[in-house]
């Protein structure tokens, strides 16, 4: 069965295309076919984080309007066995989306192209392209940074999820949630300046799928054209692999929510 | 959390500030919404019925939708003035 994953903040600049790049790319390393579409109609950056810019030809809108069918749009990741990307158009014509175009692409995805999985990387904000990129779903990661905007957009995003997807509209109820914190600095966290975990947990009240720390790597990732995930070495690559394991219902413990360079008495009295 | 940051000077802890405040707002804002998108609507139409026969203010008037167990319950709460000589 198709698993239809929509990735969404309401707050922009958090960390939605790179978690996407990073969840679709982790999912499809487990052997998952998986396709990764990038709903910011007007603002194409997914292919750009995806490293597959260069090679975009026709795009989710021209899917939508019979311009291309999903075969000739869909791009074949060259790193990655079965991860796909359908990249976004750059039209300025935000009515592109129309809901029965999004459903033929997904139910074409699903049926022509026997995806597992399809991530919907939302655009930022509470407007049509991030009700477009949610509507579909059967579950949502919530990406959220540790600062007081961002929390409390994503409660405002979890309440629309509650009511304005497809399954809640049919009385499904509201779809599985879960939060992922990301550019969380364990340092500043120490010091009393940022948010910690169990402060965002307790207010939003969703399951945690995982903390992926601040991080150079992914600037790094940006810059190659490689998600973050491939680069296995590093803290935010380690995170992204760690919750794309309990996406798929592994119980791993969070890592990198601690500073790395303590001494005795910061183990002894840092908790965890 | 550690023991040292609550051993740090107050204002230096400022996401307590920020959990506080959030935590208020959030709480207002999640007792806003749930309910249908008609609710407004139905709530200044009922206020004009009312009102044909009764003084009452838009603030005295209170309609909510719980839902219990499968089954959603509108109430309607109205607050009339103390004195009923009309
Ligand atoms: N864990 C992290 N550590 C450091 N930088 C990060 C991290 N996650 C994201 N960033 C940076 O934050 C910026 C925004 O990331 P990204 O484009 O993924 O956000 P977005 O939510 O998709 O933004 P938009 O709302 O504009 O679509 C990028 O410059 C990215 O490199
Ligand atoms: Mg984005």
């Amino acid at each position: 069965m198709t698993k239809i994953v929509v990735v969404t903040s309401g707050k922009g600049g958090v960390g939605k295309t790179t978690t996407s790049a990073a969840l679709a790319t982790g999912l499809a390393l487990r052997g998952f076919r998986t396709a990764v579409i990038d709903f910011d109609v007007g603002l194409r950056n997914l292919d750009l984080i995806m490293g597959c810019e260069r090679r975009v030809v026709y795009d989710l809108v021209n899917v939508i309007n019979g311009d291309a069918n999903i075969r000739q749009a869909l791009i074949k990741d060259k790193r990655v066995d079965n991860l796909f990307i359908l990249p976004a158009s750059q039209t300025r014509d935000k009515d592109a989306l129309t809901q029965e175009g999004v459903e033929k692409v997904l139910n074409a995805l699903r049926d022509d192209m026997a995806m597992d999985f399809i991530i919907c990387d939302s655009p930022a904000g509470i407007e049509k392209g991030a009700l477009m990129a949610a509507y579909f779903a059967d579950e949502a990661v919530v990406v959220t940074n540790p600062e007081v905007s961002s929390v409390r957009d994503s409660d405002r995003m979890l309440g629309i999820l509650a009511s304005k997807t497809r399954i809640a509209e049919q009385g499904g109820g509201d779809i599985p949630a879960r939060l992922l914190l990301t550019r969380y600095s364990p340092e500043r966290v120490l010091r009393g300046e940022m948010l910690s975990v169990e402060d965002v947990q307790e207010i939003l009240a969703v399951e945690l799928l995982g903390v992926i720390p601040e991080s150079q790597a992914v600037l790094n990732a940006s810059n190659a054209g490689s998600p973050v995930i491939l680069d296995t070495d590093s803290d935010a690559g380690q995170a992204y692999l760690d919750a794309v394991a309990r996406f798929l219902g592994e119980d791993l413990p969070h890592r990198f929510l601690t500073t790395g360079k303590k001494g005795l008495l910061g183990r002894l009295f840092g908790g965890q | 959390m550690s023991i040292f940051s609550y051993l740090l000077p107050k204002k230096q802890r400022t996401a307590s500030v920020a959990k506080e405040r959030l935590q208020i707002i959030v709480a207002r804002e999640r007792s806003m919404r749930g309910g249908p998108d008609y609710l407004p609507q139905l709530q200044e139409e009922l206020l004009a019925v009312v009102r044909k026969y009764v003084p009452v203010s838009p603030e005295s008037v209170n309609v909510q939708v719980d839902r219990d167990s499968g089954c959603e319950i509108l109430e309607l709460n109205i607050t009339l003035q103390d004195h009923q000589d009309t």
